[in-house]
């Protein structure tokens, strides 16, 4: 993106906020990009000959005699095969060191898919994990957040998961990593020898929040080019959803929007859906899944953010310390994978989903016991079972550093239901009973 | 000629254009960018600006760019071949469009203007009609789709010829009317009308009196909804809004089933694309999509478009049963499309009502949902709009303004609770919470005592008492401890439980359980209360719990075979064998 002969140079603006600039211009198209004192800038507001710029590298410094140059259009990306273990900023550049990517120009935010010429997402992704094997499959063309406090360790469980998916290409979209996250991405990619199919677009805490806003486009363009262009299967990784929402809510509040809840801007849901409905299975075979991050505040899943990604999203997936097993666990009653149903029971064993509701069911039953314990009530001998199988439910396959097979997680639920419950109280259908109840080891 | 303008504004989707003529309030414009024409409506004018929503992406729009003002409101077509069709929301059909992109300015004719459809004629000449009088019919599918006087037309006509039977085209004229004047107009098969404006056509619209079957047992048993009746289903997300959506839409006992699918996930749709022509309608045995209609703005089409859905949507139902159908609509979501006026508003800069939303939420909520209805026809026929919306309040708190005006205009209401959800107790309907106004209509109570039987409601009644009942048990329970509490309180909540697992509970994924038709809730109903009418002496409450839970576990497997199967009957001996125990 560089500046070209003949183009418009205006030198007066006559409003700065701290997002926003806003000139006297003619001829300037909405969304159309902008250099602000050498700044990138976009046009969000057009009245008149005011013209009003959001500049994602903030406005510091800028004096209202600063040069300003249109480009004549969007945010664009050069998309080709060139992408691939390339690592770039939010405006696309390359900071790797490497030469800058030749290829096809295109926008970025482009159009969506046409519903219709979707396909049902049916491909499973394995991860290893019981917690989301088990509990919230996941299928290809899904998208899906992790909703987790600061402290967890959600980058580590996103970046396995990607790693052993098995799927082409790995895009990366950094919003507000700290360094040290960064790298711990790159070097989790290196050594594991991925480079090669990981393309990541990233900005970091040290760099200005609005330019953040740019990142999820760049990165679903990338992956709409190898999805669409190539068929291949496109695995997004969008870490952290929160400063994103953040980044909107600080331009909307520059331009005197008046907020709505949690002073987030009215159009948040719409924002967020634009990206989200990216995700896709496609006619041809290609897809793309979007795994985000959304850190929440305390656990609070009420807030806005958190809110509205929940009713966009195809479920969410908790992560929570489970202090009985003291492992980080995928919380199997706040996670959920809407999507889970199209390949349990088809592409895994026919007990899958049986297993799952009633392991789930047996959890929440000690869920029941734990607070009847807390208040200081004796506890039945249901209850004492409950939570033996808890604890062992827990650290055998809640927990997020189990690797096993889906089939060997299926047999280690049944194995724990032999272990501490009759037959009767699975409430399990008769026909599966027959076929894999395991009576315990004496 | 028509009034044209240049756009002087752009924030987003909204555009202000001056004009340099006269417009209407939602008359319909195109903006020329580039060649590319983009739809919008007129929301608001001042002086000699209006103010437009945009129905697409305003990206590249400049300054001076041209408009032209239409002389129309937004509108849809209305003719043979809406069935089985997959509309966005300004009612393009989605299946002609080419590429895998939606393109901007790219609009497709809602119906096939070459296709032949065999036509018969109802009217003769020399008959007088009025607007919404059938003159003639054609096949569409199973259907026998009437071809009516068109809703626009105002006074009563003579018709002075009908088209013999044969094929036409929706385009050909199949009827020449007379109006008072003795001037002659020309009738074809298709005919526009504005989505915001009421359809009318009917001669009275009574309140409901017959029950809609929809399968579900936690409805149709606890809440019933009325045919022509509304109702809404709210909830946090994660708690089985959209199953249950599917589930009534799939099972529903209606002639067509319109569902609108606004500002939600595109994979929710596909999976109505993909599985419906699959599924089998369980009342006629024909594919479930032969009856359906899609209206879909998913979350990531314009917004504008969103409004635009639900309206384009209520008017198809409209046509349909202004040809004596029974016609069940959904909406998912009717959040999603006051967040679209609430997003209008805020650039608009009004003022802003509770949480930043239109003050007039509440007065727009109750007038689409006042569209819905049973109406007797001019012919005597009678045709309904059954209209279930789902509503999805911020971080699942009911109090916040759509839920409670939406709540002012229903008069069913199906919470969903995130605590039965985190339980998997699903569907997930609270059953203290929920109610349907109809079980209070003496109309309703009538039809159900002759449909049912005799006294039905008041069985429903004491079921919900026992539910209640329970859960106060329940807390007594928690409180003060199994020990602390009498036997009583113990049989009291796994009495309610028995009701929970057996009759709400409902596995909407299982081929038996999923769909439960009215005689065998029946059935089910009786039996559970049946135990719930005994006394029960037990020495301790583990006793009570492992007696219950076995009773539980039969009674489930029971939902899981096919009514009165040989294996249903197996359990049904072995609960009778445990209930001789006590």
């Amino acid at each position: 993106m560089s500046e070209k002969a003949f183009q418009r140079i205006y030198t007066k603006l006559s409003a700065i906020t701290k997002a926003t600039v806003t000139l006297e211009a003619q001829g300037v198209a909405n969304d159309e990009l902008a250099l602000v004192a050498g700044r990138l800038a976009q046009v969000v507001k057009i009245k008149d000959n005011a013209v009003t710029l959001q500049v994602f590298g903030g406005t510091e410094d800028i004096p209202t005699n600063a040069e300003v140059t249109f480009f004549g259009e969007p945010p664009t990306l050069n998309v080709s095969d060139d992408l691939a273990g390339r690592f770039f900023n939010a405006y696309g550049d390359p900071i790797d060191g490497g030469p800058a990517v030749e290829g096809e120009k295109r926008q970025i935010g482009g159009p969506s898919v046409n519903p219709y010429k979707r396909r049902m997402p049916s491909e499973l992704i394995p991860t290893g994990i019981a917690g989301i094997d088990l509990n919230n499959t996941l299928v290809s063309g899904q998208k899906i957040p992790f909703f987790a406090d600061p402290d967890q360790p959600y980058n580590r469980v996103m970046s396995m998961v990607a790693l052993r998916a098995d799927v082409d290409k790995i895009i990366l979209g950094g919003m507000g990593l700290t360094n040290d996250d960064y790298l711990f991405f790159k070097n989790e990619f290196e050594s594991a020898g991925a480079l090669h199919k990981i393309i990541s677009f990233v900005n970091t805490t040290d760099q200005p929040p609005v330019e953040r806003l740019l990142i999820p486009d760049m990165a679903l363009t990338a992956a709409e080019y190898f999805a669409v262009d190539k068929n291949e299967k496109v695995l997004v990784l969008l870490t952290d959803m929160t400063l994103y929402a953040d980044a909107l809510s600080i331009v909307s509040n520059r331009m005197d929007q008046i907020p709505s809840k949690d002073s987030m801007p009215g159009s948040l849901y719409s924002d967020l859906a634009k990206i989200y409905e990216k995700a896709v299975q496609l006619p041809d075979g290609g897809s793309i899944t979007i795994i985000a991050v959304t850190t929440l505040n305390d656990g609070d899943i009420t807030h806005a953010i958190p809110d509205n990604t929940g009713y966009i999203t195809e479920g969410q997936l908790f992560l929570r310390a489970d202090p009985d097993s003291g492992k980080v666990i995928v919380d199997p009653f706040r996670s959920l994978s809407r999507l889970k149903q199209h390949v349990q029971n088809k592409k895994t064993r026919e007990d899958h989903s049986a297993v799952m509701n009633t392991s789930v069911r047996l959890y929440a039953d000690a869920a029941n016991a734990k607070t009847k314990l807390e208040n200081g009530f004796d506890l039945s001998d249901y209850d004492l079972r409950c939570l033996d199988y808890a604890k062992e439910y827990a650290t055998r396959l809640l927990a997020i550093d189990v690797n096993i097979p889906i089939t060997e997680m299926l047999d280690t639920a049944w194995e724990l239901f032999g272990k501490y419950f009759t037959k009767a109280e699975t409430g399990l259908k008769e026909k599966l009973i027959e076929k894999y109840w395991k009576d315990p080891v004496k | 000629m028509k009034t044209t303008g240049k756009v002087t504004g752009i924030i987003a989707n909204l555009v202000t254009v001056e004009v340099d003529g006269p417009v209407a309030q939602n008359e319909i414009c195109f903006i020329d960018l580039d060649g590319v024409e983009l739809m919008a409506e007129v929301i608001k004018v001042n002086g000699n600006k209006a103010s437009v929503q945009v129905f697409e992406s305003t990206r590249g729009l400049q300054i001076g760019d041209k408009v032209e003002f239409q002389g129309y409101m937004l509108e849809v077509t209305l003719g043979p071949g809406l069935l089985s069709s997959n509309f966005d929301g300004l009612q393009n059909n989605l299946a002609t469009m080419e590429g895998v992109f939606l393109k901007r300015g790219e609009y497709t004719k809602p119906l096939d203007e070459n296709k032949l459809w065999d036509f018969t004629p109802i009217a003769k000449a020399g008959d007088q009609v009025i607007a919404a009088d059938w003159l003639g019919e054609v096949k569409e599918g199973w259907l026998s789709h009437k071809i009516m006087v068109p809703f626009n037309f105002e006074g009563t006509y003579t018709v002075k010829s009908v088209a013999k039977a044969g094929q036409y085209k929706i385009t050909d004229t199949i009827a020449t009317l007379t109006n008072a004047e003795g001037e002659e107009v020309k009738v074809t098969m298709m005919q526009k009308w504005p989505v915001k404006v009421a359809v009318g056509g009917y001669v009275e619209k009574p309140r409901p009196f017959k029950v809609m079957e929809t399968g579900v047992r936690c409805i149709d048993t606890l809440n019933p909804i009325a045919e022509g009746g509304t109702g809404f289903i709210p909830g946090p997300f994660g708690c089985g809004k959209t199953v249950l959506q599917h589930a009534l839409a799939e099972q529903a006992d209606a002639d067509i089933i319109i569902m609108a699918a606004c500002g939600e996930r595109a994979n929710e749709v596909v999976e109505i694309f993909t599985e419906f022509p699959e599924l089998k309608d369980k009342h006629t045995g024909r594919s479930l999509m032969e009856r359906t209609i899609i209206i879909c703005n998913t979350s990531n089409m314009p917004v504008a478009a969103r409004e635009a859905s639900v309206y384009t949507a209520m008017t198809l139902g409209e046509y349909y049963r202004a040809m004596g159908m029974k016609v069940l609509l959904l909406a998912d979501s009717t959040s999603r499309w006051a967040q679209a006026l609430r997003e209008m508003s805020n650039r608009l800069e009004e003022l802003p009502g509770q949480d930043g939303f239109p003050v007039d939420l509440s007065a727009i909520i109750s007038n689409f949902y006042a569209r819905a209805g049973y109406v007797k026809l001019n012919n005597g026929a009678t045709g309904s709009i059954t209209f279930i919306g789902t509503v999805s309040p911020a971080g699942g708190n009911l109090k916040e303004p759509v839920t409670e005006s939406t709540k002012k205009a229903a008069r069913c209401f199906y919470g969903l609770s995130q605590n039965r959800a985190d339980k998997k107790r699903y569907p997930a309907v609270d059953p203290v919470d929920s109610y349907s106004k109809y079980l209070e209509y003496p109309e309703i109570i009538e039809y159900l005592d002759n449909k049912i039987e005799k006294g039905w409601v008041d069985k429903v009644t004491k079921t919900k008492y026992i539910i209640r009942r329970g859960k106060d048990a329940y807390e007594q329970i928690n409180i003060l401890g199994d020990d602390g509490v009498p036997m009583s309180y113990h049989e009291q909540y796994w009495k309610s439980e028995l009701i929970d697992f057996v009759i709400l509970q409902q596995d909407a994924f299982d081929e038996i359980d999923g769909s439960t038709p009215l005689e065998r809730q029946k059935f089910m109903l009786d039996l559970v209360l049946g135990i719930c009418d005994r006394s029960f002496k037990f020495e301790d409450f583990e006793e009570c719990t492992t007696y219950f839970k076995g009773l539980i576990n039969i009674c489930r497997q029971m939902n899981y075979s096919e009514y009165k199967s040989e294996n249903f009957e197996k359990y049904l001996g072995q609960l009778k064998e445990e209930l001789k125990h006590e």
